[in-house]
Formats: C-alpha cells, structure tokens, sequence
C-alpha cells in the first residue's frame, strides 16, 4: 500500500483536493498518484480504493466492444435445442425472455429483457462512450459523468452471469426428459460473461472520475 | 510514512468538516450539492439511510411469503398437471439424483434469501442498538450482502429457460407459476433495501454519534 496515508490528526488538513475518503467508511487518506499496477486500500475497512492498471482504459473499451457483439450473436443464434418425441424445440434467448409473457407473469417479460439483455448493452455502450475518447486521449465526451454514473449504478442490476447459472441448473433439470443440445447462442453469452468479468475486474471506479477530471475542459 | 499500524483514531471526512463523496471518494468542503468531480449528490451520511432499509426490507419480506405458497412451476405432461414450488422443486432435484444442482437451488432461492433477510435486519439494528460483532467484521457481512444478493435471481432465470425450452403440446410442457413474479420481486427489494444501507453508519455507530 505505497503513497497512502492515513490522516490522524486534524489540525494538518491538507487541501481537499488531495485527500481521498474511503467510499465505504468515509476514513480520511492522503491522496498520492500511484504507480501503475499497485492497490491501495483503505487502512480502516480494506476497501480498495484504487488499482491503476496498464492501459486499463483502452482494454476496458475493447472488452465492452467485443461484450456488444458477443450479446448481438447471443441474442440472434440459437440458444439451446431441445429433442423429445421426435421433435426439435429451438429456443432463442428472445424465446426464454417472452417466457413470462402470458398470463399473470407479463411484467416479469420486461423485467428478464431488462436484467439478461437492456441493462448489460446500455452498461456496454456506455462505457464506451465515456472511455473510448478518454483511451484515445481526447476530452471527455458531453455528459459523460452522466453516463459513467450510470453505468456504475446499473452494476448490481446487470445479471448475464447469474443467467448463465441459471442456464446450467435448467440443463440437469431438462437432461432426465429430453435430449439437449447446445446453440451457438449459449456459448456466445458464455464468453460474454467471461468478458465481463474481465472487464469489471479492470476497471477502477476512482481512477476513472480522476481521469475524467483531468481531461475536462475547464 | 507506513499505514501498517492499527491505532484507531482515524479521521473520517465529516470529523474533519468535510464531505467525502461516495462514488469517486473526493472530498470537499460542506455546502456543494453535488460532487465536483463526479456530480454524485452529496450526503456526510444518509439520514434517511435506515429508513429507506426498513422499507424495502418489508417489501421484500412480504413478497416473499407468496413466493414460498404459490407455484413456482407448472409442468403438464401427457394431460397431468403438476405444480411445484421452490421447495418442491428442490425435492424434485435431489430424486432426480441431482444432488449438487439441488444444492446450487436450495442456497439461491432459499439459503440466501433468508439470510439476506437476517443480515440487513442485524446491520440495521447494530447501528442503533450494541450488538457482538466488530465494525469490521459488519463491514464484511455488509460486503458479502451487497455481492451475494443478485445471485438470488437464478431461480427465475431457470423458469423462464424451462418454460422457453419445454413446450412439446401434449407430451410435457411447463409454464411459469405466480410465484416466480412474487420472487423476482422479493430479490429486488432485497437488493434495494441493501443497496439504501450505509456502510459508514457502521463505522460511526461505536463513537456515540449515530447518523
């Protein structure tokens, strides 16, 4: 944890500007440049506070890209394949969010668009939108506070990964009735997933607001 | 300076006057709305913070008392009908012989859920009342509460795949039951009410100075 301080006393407050408080518990540290590839965390509750990684930016624009198309390919092929009786059932990953769509259980319909496929391409595009200019170096797009804000609180909303588990606990279940088999669809938004994970992993929310800082016009 | 040392007096930024904000964690001095930085809305503390908590919780609470009553699957095959609930279906699994997909089930849709219930409702309560746990390791429940909540959602995801996938007609079919709705909703107040928590009531709670 290099470069971090925790401040102690409150007489020798240095400049707001270079004081960061923890997120999460609100503990007050000095707030030096880190070298790239570090961690610092906070020294009450060990909450990161921030990780700058190598081109962390230009590789989370290039994850968030590859995620779009991966979730156009997962939308559009196959899905799974269901064999019984002689017959084949396709279902796409429309097929399972319209699940929902008659009866009683309608306004689950927007709910699953929203969670399995909305919520993670609007996470996606935004993402780009604020990062891509800063990874090329430019100023920062117009509103794209706005729409990093966003992005981080649509996070917890953004469920691909718990789908895919769902994907799988629905395999066992089906695999005593009929015989399944697996679309191109299903393996699309299982690297969709991976590259997710990836991505959030680089990201660094207080290296980004810093970034954007930097670079705003003023 | 090295930060290995543990002595408590650490300054807080509302102990020191100052707002720390809590998406970007810049600090600055009382009376700006909004963060500079980010333009988050700025709050030393959620004053409403508990609030906020114990009405989601309730929320949630009620609807998951229909989630466990009603169907959550409806599987018709050669002209029989059977319903099952979460519980059921958990059953159902462990005579298919599919121990360790039942477990996956059994945590998802009722170990977790309960435990959410019994985790915000203890966070919540220790910050007005003494309670055993340290801070930190509250801090840490709070944690595991925030990431393990949206896991939850599995049990809904599987009924919508089984109800896309399984629609032979007449040789077996399944349909979503109500209680899939009266789940996915409970997870979500769930996750709100945790989401409304704030985690630097805990820290603040054992210096007299609560919100």
């Amino acid at each position: 944890m290099p470069n971090v301080t925790d401040v102690t006393v409150a007489d020798d407050l240095p400049d707001p500007a270079k004081l960061i408080a923890c997120p999460q518990c609100d503990a007050l540290h000095l707030d030096a440049d880190l070298p790239i590839g570090s961690t610092s965390r906070c020294v009450r509750c060990h909450t990161v506070l921030e990780s700058p990684r190598q081109l962390a930016l230009t590789r989370i624009v290039m994850l968030a890209a590859a995620a779009l198309i991966l979730m156009i390919a997962a939308i559009f092929f196959p899905f799974l394949e269901l064999h019984a009786a002689g017959r084949i059932q396709r279902s796409s990953l429309l097929d399972t969010v319209m699940a929902f769509s008659t009866g009683m259980t309608a306004p689950l319909t927007l709910a699953m668009a929203a969670l399995i496929v909305i919520l993670p391409v609007t996470r996606f595009v935004s993402l780009i939108y604020v990062l891509a200019p800063m990874a090329f170096g430019w100023t920062p797009a117009r509103h794209a506070s706005r729409a990093f804000r966003i992005a981080e609180a649509l996070r917890p909303w953004a469920m691909a990964e718990v789908f895919i588990v769902g994907v799988a606990v629905a395999l066992v279940k089906v695999a005593g009735l009929a015989h399944l088999s697996i679309g191109p669809a299903f393996w699309a938004f299982v690297a969709l997933v991976i590259v997710t994970v990836l991505k959030d992993n680089f990201m660094c929310r207080v290296t980004v607001w810093k970034t954007l800082e930097q670079r705003r016009p003023s | 300076m090295e930060n290995t040392r543990t002595a408590p007096p650490v300054l807080t930024a509302r102990a020191a006057g100052l707002i720390g904000c809590t998406q970007c964690g810049r600090v600055q001095t009382p009376g700006e709305a909004r963060c500079i930085r980010c333009g988050s809305v700025l709050q030393s503390r959620d004053e409403a913070s508990l609030q906020k908590v114990w009405a989601w919780f309730f929320a949630g609470l009620v609807v998951y008392v229909p989630a466990n009553i009603y169907p959550m699957l409806r599987t018709s095959s050669l002209g029989k009908t059977t319903d099952s609930t979460i519980l059921g279906g958990v059953i159902d699994l462990i005579h298919h012989g599919s121990v360790g997909i039942a477990l996956i089930v059994f945590f998802a849709s009722i170990v977790i859920p309960v435990g959410k219930f019994i985790a915000i409702a203890y966070l919540a309560l220790s910050i007005r009342h003494r309670v055993k746990l340290s801070d930190h390791r509250r801090h840490v429940l709070y944690e595991v509460v925030e990431f393990v909540g949206r896991w939850s959602m599995i049990d809904v995801f599987v009924v919508a795949i089984l109800a896309a996938l399984v629609q032979l007609d007449f040789a077996a079919s399944i349909n979503p039951g109500i209680a899939a709705v009266s789940f996915a909703l409970s997870v979500a107040f769930t996750m709100m009410s945790a989401q409304s928590f704030d985690p630097r009531l805990i820290w603040d709670a054992n210096k007299g100075n609560p919100a």
